[in-house]
């Protein structure tokens, strides 16, 4: 399922004292089995984007396409249209209701009309897929930790085994470990299944990491969009948006001034290595 | 006699767990025995993962919530004694992590005035700790503005002016920044260094961002209710698999210096600044 969006722009109270432009002119196009970050300040509009994404919001103007058709025509199928565009929001956990974890779970595709033995089984393999151990299906979510509960609100939305899943800020609130361990198993999932992965993050190193494309928002607009490699070269202009670098782009940057021959292009731990290592086995260093 | 701010000795918190009937199953224990001693004036960090306790730790600092074993003594108050619990409260104010559930004036001087206006501070002098608090915050050109309007770490410095309002002795900042984008972190980060510098007021930072504690005096990490290691920032990021056994991490450039490390460069243990490591990085070129 390939999603574009052209020319949308989205408007709140028009005509009013508090007409707000939370998105302007934005157009892109995510072909099937990206794995994409979007960045931005708070208030930069990457929530309000997620949300044209599978239709929660109209835009005031312009086009939301999947497979080249247009989702505002009339008769296109928004329930369908939400059952393979999966969104998780932020904190996720507070929407979890059922008595146990399994039932939290069957509780999309049972409104998708499936029959109940399909339901557990789609139930037991978005669990799988999220990581979360057996023995706590029929352990009431409300008594899991903080980790626990958002893998089970995320295997809730794959259950309906969505072509798209887009994660606002999935690991926000989490430990470290957490996070990496969320980010993980996200990627694995991508990788297994080619979904296409839309993932909003505060995190520049977290994204640095995992995607394949960057998208920056910033008041609205599209501001860049490119490999984290192309984005975080304009780390000048990202900071003045009240976003930054990874750290080890800084720390190259640094060593490039010094006199280093490094590229200063590194976005993550271990290519910062490599290139640093590089750059001593050339000198004769080591 | 406690020594220090924040004083804990064999601190305990028990609470019971109940079954879906509301009858008591067991009893869990959320702090078990901790001993600390925070001196007056420093800035100390806590980490640990979820559910390691910290948050617990942190309400037991005004008396949100009282030992049921051991004892908390906040400025040489012990927080069990009724008699204390408003002056422990003044003593220490708490900032959360959802700046929206913190704050409710409808103008932000206001919100800000709430706290001294509650103590009974005379008219003049809140107008007066209104403006210092919220200059100490770098939001004082913000004072006649909404809340609503103000960013997340805008309210969040808000959130902090309000509780310095109060004049305490020590703040202690429960996840502060863990809702904030990057520059929210930023900015709530450099308000609470200004303050320990200029107002000495002892600061305490529960938190999950690694970066945020290299400047602390000292660091906590918590796990299943116990402090499990305690030391400098330095002391502490130099034990990366140890931290990682508590699920935590270090800053970014620690691990990229400790990965270098590991391929054969001869850098220092503990690296917690990018410019440290580009100057380690120099002499061995």
């Amino acid at each position: 399922m390939s999603i574009a969006l052209e020319h949308v722009s989205y408007v709140y109270s028009p005509g009013t004292a508090y007409e707000k432009h939370a998105l302007r002119d934005v157009s892109f196009e995510i072909p099937q089995g990206q794995f994409v970050g979007i960045i931005g300040h708070t208030g930069s509009g990457k929530s309000t984007l997620i949300q044209h994404l599978n239709g929660l919001v109209r835009a005031t103007s312009g086009r939301v396409l999947y497979d080249g058709q247009n989702i505002y025509e009339d008769g296109y199928n928004m329930r369908e249209l939400r059952t393979r565009v999966g969104l998780v929001f932020q904190y996720p956990e507070y929407q979890l209701f059922e008595v146990d974890v399994i039932s939290d779970v069957c509780f999309g595709p049972k409104n998708q009309g499936l029959p109940q033995d399909e339901c557990e089984k789609r139930a037991r393999e978005a669990l799988e897929h999220v990581g979360f151990p057996e023995k706590y299906y029929k352990q009431s979510p409300f008594e899991l930790s903080g980790g626990q509960k958002r893998r089970v609100a995320i295997a809730g939305v794959l259950a309906m085994r969505p072509k798209v899943l887009i994660l606002d800020e999935p690991t926000a609130g989490l430990d470290p470990k957490g996070r990496d361990e969320i980010l993980d198993q996200i990627s694995e999932l991508h990788r297994k299944t080619g979904m296409t992965v839309i993932l909003v993050s505060h995190s520049m190193e977290d994204v640095a990491r995992y995607v394949e494309r960057l998208i920056v928002m910033n008041h609205g607009e599209k501001m860049l969009d490119g490999t984290p490699r192309e984005v975080f070269r304009h780390y000048k202009e990202l900071e003045k948006v009240g976003l930054a670098a990874p750290q080890v782009t800084y720390v190259m940057h640094d060593l490039q001034a010094r006199g280093f021959d490094v590229s200063p292009d590194a976005t993550t731990i271990r290519e910062a290595a490599e290139e640093i290592l590089g750059s001593f086995r050339r000198s004769g260093k080591i | 006699m406690p020594a220090g701010m924040i004083h804990a000795e064999q601190l305990i918190y028990e609470y019971d767990k109940r079954d879906d009937e509301g009858n008591v199953i067991g009893s869990e224990r959320a702090i078990d025995g901790v001993d600390i001693d925070i001196p007056q004036g420093s800035f100390v960090a806590v980490l640990g993962h979820n559910g390691s306790g910290k948050s617990t730790l942190a309400k037991h600092m005004n008396a949100i919530l009282v030992p049921t074993g051991g004892t908390m003594w906040v400025d040489g108050r012990d927080t069990k004694d009724p008699a204390q619990l408003w002056d422990v409260r003044q003593t220490a104010g708490m900032v959360f992590q959802n700046p929206d559930n913190q704050i409710i004036g409808t103008v932000v001087e206001e919100d800000v005035g709430f706290g001294p206006e509650n103590l009974g501070v005379p008219t003049d002098e809140i107008w007066q700790r209104v403006e210092e608090s919220l200059k100490a915050v770098g939001m004082l050109e913000r004072r006649k503005d909404s809340p609503n309007r103000l960013s997340g770490g805008q309210k969040q410095r808000v959130a902090i002016a309000g509780v310095l309002a109060m004049e305490p002795k020590c703040i202690v900042l429960d996840e502060p920044t863990a809702m904030l984008d990057p520059n929210g972190r930023k900015e709530v980060i450099r308000a609470v260094e200004e303050l320990r510098k200029k107002k000495q007021v002892t600061v305490i930072l529960i938190t999950h961002y690694m970066e945020e504690v290299i400047d602390a005096d000292q660091v906590f990490v918590m796990d299943g209710g116990h402090i499990v290691m305690y030391g400098t920032p330095r002391e502490i990021f130099s034990r990366v698999d140890e931290l990682k056994t508590y699920r935590m991490d270090v800053p970014q450039v620690t691990m990229l210096a400790e990965e270098l490390r590991r391929q054969g460069l001869d850098l220092p243990e503990g690296i917690l600044r990018r410019e440290e490591l580009v100057e380690a990085l120099c002499r061995l070129r």
